[in-house]
């Protein structure tokens, strides 16, 4: 029966498309749900890493999701939460696997991180809210939509401190190019430090809610 | 003794979990609404850390690590199970915290009581994974200087999270932009705490 409905529903209804807007922006996982921040925080100062490791949730979170997802009626509630850790670990040693196999500097940067997405709340979070009661397509969308939410963040973030901190882009001397230096500019080397990410992500929470005021808290 | 003492100030003050690392965020920011609360949780992860670190630390000793196999026989000397790593100290985790919380609930209820949701909450606080990767890549010689590295961790996460809900609890009678208030004022204030933490960074240990 659910086959019939499933065929019937075409890939990219109104439906599954809002699952894949939505945390871009309204329901972001960063700035909305508080999830996943101690990462995002962490490997921002380059905007290498920080986009390495987008790639890395965004492979964990989808499919880590689709299998919950299909394995949803075998898991005893009792010990999904066992049952869930597993499969993201195993889906992390494998981004692990890779990363240390094809891009070695990247991954001895971002060093214990990798291993932490395994904690990394929007894991869990997505797969408690989500993936335990929904089918593997709509599920994976929804993955796919938050770890693209989480990842603009972090590349955002990573963006400003590594423009600012360091003056590249991308490994890139923009303000070397620009000759900026030549009248006394002087990189910020406060942007680089651990603090000013919360800071940025604060300043990025603010916009956002100045914009829209529906996101605004109580207190 | 000297040696046990530094690594235990230092990841109080220097390499504090929240402010120097980011772990365990997600928990500090959702239950720092006030000192009470937090206070529990806090004490928690201290508990916790403090009994998982040492665990995994053996666990990476003898069974994990490049050649730590090779007390069965010099056949398993070659073994290096390391990219097991995750996986393990996970579980490890996860059946600590149950084990701490069946504990606690027959020797102490009133602390179990107390601590409420916030005990099998943590298997899934970055922090304490965080502690035991922290304490692989670290290489600590022995086991009490693991301990003291997880205790320490513990503590300072303790500091972070009571000392953002003391502040949390008093800015609710200040008049913050709309816009900013709840989520944004708490990262940013988070982030000058954590500026304020980098001077410890000058103490030489």
């Amino acid at each position: 029966m659910s086959k019939d409905k499933r065929e019937k529903e075409p890939l990219f209804s109104a439906k599954n498309r809002k699952l894949l807007i939505n945390p871009l922006h309204k329901d972001n996982p960063i700035t909305t749900q508080v999830l996943g921040i101690c990462s995002a925080l962490a490997v921002t100062a380059k905007i290498k890493p920080a986009f390495v490791m987008t790639l890395s949730v965004i492979a964990v979170l989808g499919f880590a999701n689709v299998i919950v997802s299909i394995l949803r009626h075998g898991i005893p509630p009792r010990i999904r939460i066992i049952v869930q850790l597993v499969v993201i670990a195993s889906l992390v040693i494998l981004v692990d696997q890779v990363l240390k196999a094809f891009v070695f500097d990247v991954s001895k940067q971002l060093s214990v991180f990798v291993g932490l997405i395994i904690t990394n709340c929007i894991i869990m979070g997505r797969l408690e809210a989500f993936a335990l009661g929904n089918k593997p397509w709509p599920s994976f969308l929804d993955g796919i939509g938050n770890a693209f939410g989480y990842g603009w963040i972090l590349i955002v973030v990573a963006f400003f401190r590594e423009f600012l901190g360091s003056g590249t882009i991308w490994d890139y001397p923009v303000m070397e190019q620009l000759g900026v230096y030549n009248f006394g500019y002087q990189n910020n080397g406060f942007m680089i430090l651990p603090p000013m990410a919360l800071i940025i992500v604060g300043i990025i929470i603010w916009v956002q809610r100045s914009k829209d005021k529906s996101l605004v808290e109580e207190n | 003794m000297q040696e046990l003492f530094n690594i235990f100030v230092k990841s109080i003050f220097i390499d504090n979990m929240v402010f120097a690392y980011f772990l365990g965020m997600c928990s500090y920011l959702a239950v720092s609404k006030t000192v009470k609360t937090s206070m529990g949780l806090g004490i928690a992860v201290v508990f916790v850390l403090g009994i998982t670190v040492p665990v995994d630390y053996l666990l990476n000793q003898y069974v994990l690590a490049p050649g730590a196999l090779s007390w069965l026989g010099p056949q398993f000397a070659e073994f290096d199970l390391s990219f097991l790593s995750f996986i393990m100290f996970i579980a490890v985790i996860a059946s600590m915290v149950q084990l701490v919380e069946m504990v606690v609930e027959k020797f102490a209820p009133a602390l179990y009581s107390s601590l409420g949701i916030f005990l099998p909450l943590i298997a899934v606080n970055c922090a304490i994974l965080g502690g035991s990767l922290f304490m692989q890549e670290r290489e600590y010689v022995t086991i009490w200087h693991a301990t003291s590295f997880g205790l320490g961790s513990g503590v300072g996460f303790l500091l972070a999270i009571v000392g953002i809900a003391a502040i949390r609890e008093k800015i609710r009678y200040s008049n913050v932009p709309p816009a900013l208030r709840g989520l944004g004022i708490t990262f940013i204030i988070t982030g000058l705490m954590g500026i304020a933490f980098m001077s410890f960074l000058g103490i030489k240990l």
